[in-house]
């Protein structure tokens, strides 16, 4: 069985994705089996809202090059083929780097003398468990320090199960490679964002990713009231729907700063989230039909 | 002897620029002959690791001296493996020529 994959993004920060993720979440969970993961693995927070108990953790790890200076001839190959600079030339021997390292592995499948093996280099973990009914919750964490968040990205992702009828994927904000890892296989992604310029700038970057991704994808406008209606002339003239409004709102900030699901506190949007998924699945579908 | 500094300009006239990884370019100068050249940093376009390349550039360059505003830890790292001296110079320094008379007259500060 396979799973429907829905992406929350927004480009700019604090639109609101958490809030959508963990809303949408707690809404299907109701009707039928889903997971949840926290792919914001710099700064996870799904979790204070969802609440998971968590019962299994795993290291993330990269595979970074171990070079075998007695083998080692210093020529120098991998240091040319390393695209990150994570390897340096010295005049007798291969100094690595591991913090730039993105273990690709590529050094070791060009050393002629099979001086590089690789070997483990922990940069985060992964925490596995349960929350609310029967939401599957998957959320990493990068280690302080560690600057690449994709590879623990990828090695969460590679936990989705297909028994899970919804994957919920809460993405980092911005649109850089770690937003890419979160959304680029996804059947759907929903785009969160708010009625100002930042938040307008920040969603054309992101529709540039989904034009690159082929995800078709829709917009939610989030604390509408403030701002203008730019957000609203822009997506006219594109192919990507709004498909909710949600009024700013102090209450709303409150309950999000108690910790509390959003849809939970404003049950009157849960009818609204079971509408959005019906949505989401027609949507999918269509492109289905269109690209098949 | 040579000693390369980072510029953000291409001739001995330009002013030194403060960072390494990501300078313009880097100054080559030979103290025995007072000969110079000018060297594009191709490290400057890099994403990550321009410490690393701009050092591995001074290095095969074959220099006894890297001279720069200051050094990341990276730089820092390729360049003392490779026994390369790090001098530093401060925005009172305008043009390359006045690092290069601060180097001959031991006014530059060992990073």
């Amino acid at each position: 069985m396979s799973t429907i994959k829905i992406a929350i993004a927004s480009g700019k920060g604090g639109t609101g994705k958490t809030m959508i993720a963990t809303s949408l979440a707690a809404c299907l969970d109701k009707h039928v089996p889903v997971q949840f993961l926290d792919c914001d693995v710099e700064a996870p927070n799904a979790h204070l809202f969802l609440k998971p108990e968590i019962d299994s953790l795993q290291a993330a790890v990269i595979l970074i090059p171990e070079v075998d200076q007695d083998a080692c001839t210093a020529c120098g190959k991998c240091v040319e083929v390393c695209e990150f600079h994570a390897l340096a030339q010295m005049e007798d021997q291969i100094l690595l780097f591991p913090q730039l390292c993105h273990g690709c592995g590529s050094c070791q499948r060009v050393c002629p003398v099979s001086a590089i093996h690789e070997t483990p280099r922990q940069i985060g973990n992964l925490r596995f468990g349960k929350a609310r009914s029967g939401i599957r919750f998957l959320t990493g964490d990068l280690t302080i320090s560690e600057p690449m968040p994709t590879p623990i990205i990828r090695q969460l992702k590679s936990h989705i199960s297909g028994k899970s009828m919804v994957t919920i994927l809460d993405s980092p904000p911005g649109a850089s490679c770690a937003v890419v890892a979160t959304v680029h296989d996804a059947d759907f992604v929903i785009l969160v964002t708010e009625p100002t310029p930042f938040g307008l700038h920040d969603l054309k970057q992101m529709l540039g990713v989904l034009e690159q991704t082929g995800s078709p994808g829709g917009v939610i406008i989030n604390r509408v009231g403030i701002g203008d209606v730019r957000v609203e002339d822009y997506l006219e003239h594109t192919s990507y729907p709004v498909m909710m409004k949600i009024p700013y709102l102090a209450e709303i900030a409150v309950v999000l700063a108690k910790g509390e699901v959003f849809s939970d506190k404003f049950p009157k949007y849960q009818a609204e989230f079971l509408d959005l998924f019906q949505e989401i699945k027609r949507m999918i579908k269509s492109e289905q039909q269109v690209c098949g | 002897m040579i000693i390369l500094i980072s510029s953000k300009g291409e001739t001995l006239q330009s002013q030194p620029n403060l960072r390494f990884g990501r300078a313009s370019f880097f100054i080559e100068y030979n103290l025995s002959d007072d000969a110079w050249t000018a060297h594009r940093n191709d490290a400057v376009k890099e994403s990550s690791g321009a410490g690393v390349a701009a050092s591995q550039f001074i290095i095969n360059r074959h220099a006894s001296a890297a001279i720069s505003g200051r050094f990341g830890p990276n730089a820092q790292r390729a360049l003392s493996y490779a026994d390369i001296k790090m001098l530093t110079f401060d925005e009172t320094y305008e043009t390359i020529q006045s690092v290069i008379e601060g180097y001959k007259s031991n006014r530059l500060k060992a990073f």
